[in-house]
């Protein structure tokens, strides 16, 4: 679903991603992992065409977001770093107007997406609240929502579990699990438990390389009896 | 194309969802009529049933007062990062910068049209020409858009809106000094009177006194809008670099 050969990302004469390939299936939870400024999110921008790549495709659903960004854009849903939205609006405008721009035009359609998602994401009690009054967890939801309005093929998220509780956490990656069938999923996170959780497949990058690139359980018995930041911490360092 | 739409319905109405849009509006209209009948305006003085003295501050007031609405089209967006989430929706980017600066266009045309009230004061008070009105009226719209544009664009460079503010005021009020014409006797002292014009026709005020007489010239037509078409089109180059 989700096809990455060989991004390269350079500011100035430092590699932001250098040379990553991989490929996401349906059904595929992958964990994207690396320390801070290893290039994930930077990966993540050019597989939804919001930078574009120095070198290298990116496809979803077998189109090359460097030759049809819109039709990429319309089979993602996209969650960026710390969940962006415009926070004069409320949250029921905010979904009403995302719904609109990925196609429900019809009020009653519009309607069930918006009801739906709200559901999905437990959002009903502050659809009236301005973004800008919701807490970070709450924010952090309606970023969710709108990732998953038009119900996408592929669905890319950006640290989702970010400045969650363990209650909200443990919410979102029930949510992620319970709709990963149908979906092909990556998601970053510094979170190493998380990956193990719920992730089918984990890739370590550092650097802009990948590093590691196996299931979890295959992560884990690289150093039996290690724990998985001992592993991390050897792989990235 | 349909997309432009929502977003231009998502912008239009986010300036009535802060006070900005009514500080705006009262600030536009308080300091346009006051200019007018002010002692340099001379309404009343003119003894004529015309807005020509209201329409004459034009070009100043907006000089500072469109930056003030395009300034955040775009750095808002940056800053506060929902530029990633609008550019990752199913949208283009010249979708994107003309559902803006539409939304933009539409609210500064409101602005313009809100000061009715004083044509129909000068309809009260004598019998004025309603072509004349009708073709100031058109002019100062054309012309608001062209300042948006240059707007838009300098709003798009930064993520700072003080800074776009200050850019887009600076390039405004060039194309305004351009033609007065003191500016254009020095311009005229070390350059040809041929390249002095030319440059004097790049001036806002050159193009808008046109309308403020009645006269619709498609030339002065033509300028704002391919001034506009030129700045909306760097400003797709600049979000897409």
């Amino acid at each position: 679903m989700i096809e990455v050969k060989g991004l390269v990302k350079t500011y100035g004469n430092k590699h932001a991603v250098d040379g990553i390939t991989f490929t996401v299936k349906r059904g595929e939870i992958l964990g994207f992992l690396g320390p801070n400024g290893a290039g994930k999110s930077t990966t993540m921008k050019m597989i939804t065409g919001f930078i574009r790549p120095d070198a290298g495709t990116a496809t979803v659903g077998g189109i090359d977001v460097a030759v049809d960004p819109v039709g990429v854009k319309r089979q993602l849903g996209y969650l960026p770093e710390s969940a962006p939205a415009y926070p004069e609006m409320t949250v029921e405008e905010f979904l009403r107007f995302i719904a609109e721009i990925r196609g429900f035009r019809e009020t009653s359609e519009k309607r069930a997406r918006v009801e739906h998602v709200l559901g999905l994401t437990h959002l009903a009690s502050v659809r009236t609240q301005t973004i800008e009054t919701l807490s970070k967890g709450y924010k952090q939801r309606v970023g969710f929502a709108q990732a998953l309005i038009h119900n996408p093929p592929a669905l890319v998220l950006d640290e989702p579990t970010d400045g969650l509780d363990p209650n909200q956490k443990n919410e979102v990656r029930t949510l992620i699990r319970n709709m990963a069938a149908e979906k092909a999923v990556i998601l970053s996170t510094h979170i190493l438990e998380e990956v193990e959780a719920i992730c089918t497949r984990v890739i370590i990058i550092a650097s802009g390389r990948i590093v590691a690139d196996e299931t979890p359980s295959a992560l884990r018995a690289r150093q039996p009896g290690a724990r998985l930041d001992e592993i991390f911490r050897a792989l990235t360092t | 194309m349909s997309q432009i739409r929502p977003l231009f319905k998502r912008e239009f109405l986010g300036y009535f969802r802060s006070p900005v849009a009514y500080v705006f509006l009262i600030a536009f209209l308080l300091i346009s009529v006051s200019l007018a009948f002010s002692r340099y305006g001379n309404f009343f003085k003119a003894g004529t049933a015309s807005l020509e003295t209201y329409f004459l501050f034009f070009p100043w007031l907006f000089m500072f007062i469109v930056p003030a609405v395009g300034m955040r089209l775009w750095s808002e967006e940056k800053r506060s990062g929902t530029v990633e989430l609008l550019l990752t929706l199913p949208v283009t980017t010249l979708e994107a910068v003309l559902g803006k600066f539409l939304a933009g266009w539409a609210f500064l045309t409101l602005a313009v049209l809100l000061s009715f009230p004083m044509a129909l004061t000068v309809a009260f008070l004598g019998d004025p020409d309603w072509g004349i009105i009708a073709s100031t009226y058109l002019g100062a719209i054309l012309m608001a858009g062209a300042y948006l544009g240059i707007c838009a664009l300098t709003s798009a460079l930064t993520k700072n809106q003080v800074i776009s503010f200050i850019l887009s005021l600076a390039a405004c009020a060039m194309l305004v000094f351009l033609g007065l014409s003191s500016f254009t006797t020095t311009l005229e002292s070390f350059l040809p009177v041929g390249i002095a014009d030319v440059v004097s026709n790049f001036s806002f005020v050159t193009h808008f006194d046109a309308f403020t007489k009645g006269i619709v010239d498609p030339k002065d037509v033509a300028f704002f809008l391919s001034l506009i078409g030129f700045t909306l089109f760097l400003n797709v180059v600049a979000l897409e670099r």
